[in-house]
């Protein structure tokens, strides 16, 4: 039997997934993660992406994540997301609104009362959810 | 007839109230259902993130965060209380105040000083003349972490300065909607729960800098922390007021009850008298 991990998948709002997965590649600040069984000890700055596991029957599943924070320990991984969604709830057409709406707050109005890092947060996390949802429907040949 | 005129009046008026305290009874009651939802939805972040932290308080760290390092001279404490905003929910609000001035007596009595930061009316109500020193009222049945965050600031920022080198969180807990316990539990510095069996030395890999990320992770344990104090209270406050109409609508049928009966016997002794006065009447003829 393959080696396999505690994974726990919560954001403020709800728990996303919580059960035992072989690995996860996570989407970090510096780049994605690749964790297996047994890593070593890790704490690491999540920015919004995809967060995939595979589960102990083989098959890789994913999560949108919108940043957080990733604990790792030697057989439990906590993923402390600010807000994610599985990736069959997520909708290209709402993305793309949200993603035209931050970028024209960014060009629009007075530049005194905007809130740069909230929008530029706003901004990432649509277009990663868009290019997730290129990747997967890549995937499944459409 | 004129018998018991003010008996019936009561009655009605007392009819008056029930029907209010019914009502109450029941917008509480789908109020708590939906506080309860969002108090159960966020639990589970709280819980993951109070484990994490305790890990990160637990092991070896190169970078040593504020809210990990215990100052041993305590000379002023903070105290945060969170209550509701209206009355009407029995002894919740009384119950959790005498639990915090029980615990700050314990500080005054080792001459520590002790700064209160509130959360809702009747705590500011309450403790005006214990000095106040941030507080935050009508907030809503759905609590914001954004409407929060500039109130705790105060304190936080009091710690990190070294004003006050402990800070504690009072709120209800929401064991069931018939019973909430009012607890003090330590925010900051943050206590490793023993629980964890990590003992040999060891530290984290950090992604990017160690400082930057276990301050985005504290940033995100004190709000997570004060959201889910704050949405429980609203829950417990939801089902202390469910419990307390319920025995007010109750004691007023009761009333009303009493009242009838007293009002029946009124008139069948005015009755009584009228017939034995006829008959006494025709007896005299």
């Amino acid at each position: 039997m393959a080696m396999t991990f505690h994974l726990d998948v919560v954001t403020a709002e709800q728990s996303l997934f919580s059960g035992t997965v072989e690995e996860v590649i996570a989407p970090g600040v510096m780049g994605d993660l690749g964790i297996l069984p047994r890593h070593s000890q890790l704490i690491s700055k999540l920015r919004a992406g995809e967060l995939q596991y595979k589960t102990e029957e083989g098959a890789m599943a994913s999560l949108f994540v919108s940043g957080g924070v990733l604990e790792v320990q030697p057989h439990v991984v906590t993923v402390l997301a600010d807000t994610g969604m599985r990736a069959e709830d997520l909708d290209e057409a709402a993305a793309r609104e949200a993603m035209k709406q931050a970028q024209d707050a960014l060009q629009g109005k007075d530049p005194e009362d905007l809130d740069y890092e909230a929008i530029q947060a706003e901004l990432e996390a649509a277009k990663a959810q868009i290019e997730m949802l290129h990747r997967i429907g890549k995937m499944r040949g459409h | 007839m004129a018998v018991g005129k003010e008996i019936l009046t009561q009655i009605k008026s007392i009819g008056n109230t029930k029907k209010i305290t019914k009502a109450m009874e029941m917008v509480a009651a789908s109020k708590m259902r939906r506080a309860q939802d969002r108090m159960k939805a966020s639990r589970p972040y709280a819980d993951k993130m109070r484990q994490v932290v305790s890990h990160v308080a637990y092991g070896h760290l190169e970078y040593k965060h504020p809210y990990t390092q215990t100052r041993e001279n305590v000379k002023r404490v903070g105290y945060i209380i969170m209550s509701s905003d209206r009355g009407l929910c029995g002894g919740l609000n009384v119950n959790l105040f005498k639990r915090a001035l029980q615990s700050m007596a314990e500080w005054k009595k080792q001459d520590v000083e002790v700064d209160i930061c509130v959360f809702g009316a009747k705590a500011a109500a309450a403790f005006r003349r214990y000095g106040i020193v941030a507080q935050k009222t009508h907030m809503g049945d759905t609590p914001k972490v954004a409407d929060m965050i500039g109130t705790i600031k105060v304190m936080l920022d009091a710690y990190e300065e070294g004003r006050i080198d402990r800070l504690f969180l009072v709120e209800n807990e929401f064991v069931n909607s018939m019973t909430q316990k009012p607890q003090v539990t330590q925010l900051i510095p943050v206590v490793a729960s023993g629980t964890d069996s990590i003992k040999h030395h060891w530290d984290y890999l950090y992604e990017p800098e160690s400082k930057e990320v276990i301050d985005a992770l504290m940033q995100r344990y004190i709000e997570s922390l004060i959201y889910q104090g704050a949405v429980e209270n609203v829950a417990c406050e939801m089902a202390a007021r469910m419990v307390a109409m319920k025995s007010a609508s109750d004691n007023a049928g009761k009333m009303i009850g009493e009242l009838k009966l007293i009002y029946n016997k009124a008139r069948q002794a005015a009755i009584t008298q009228e017939i034995s006065e006829i008959v006494a009447g025709a007896a005299a003829v």
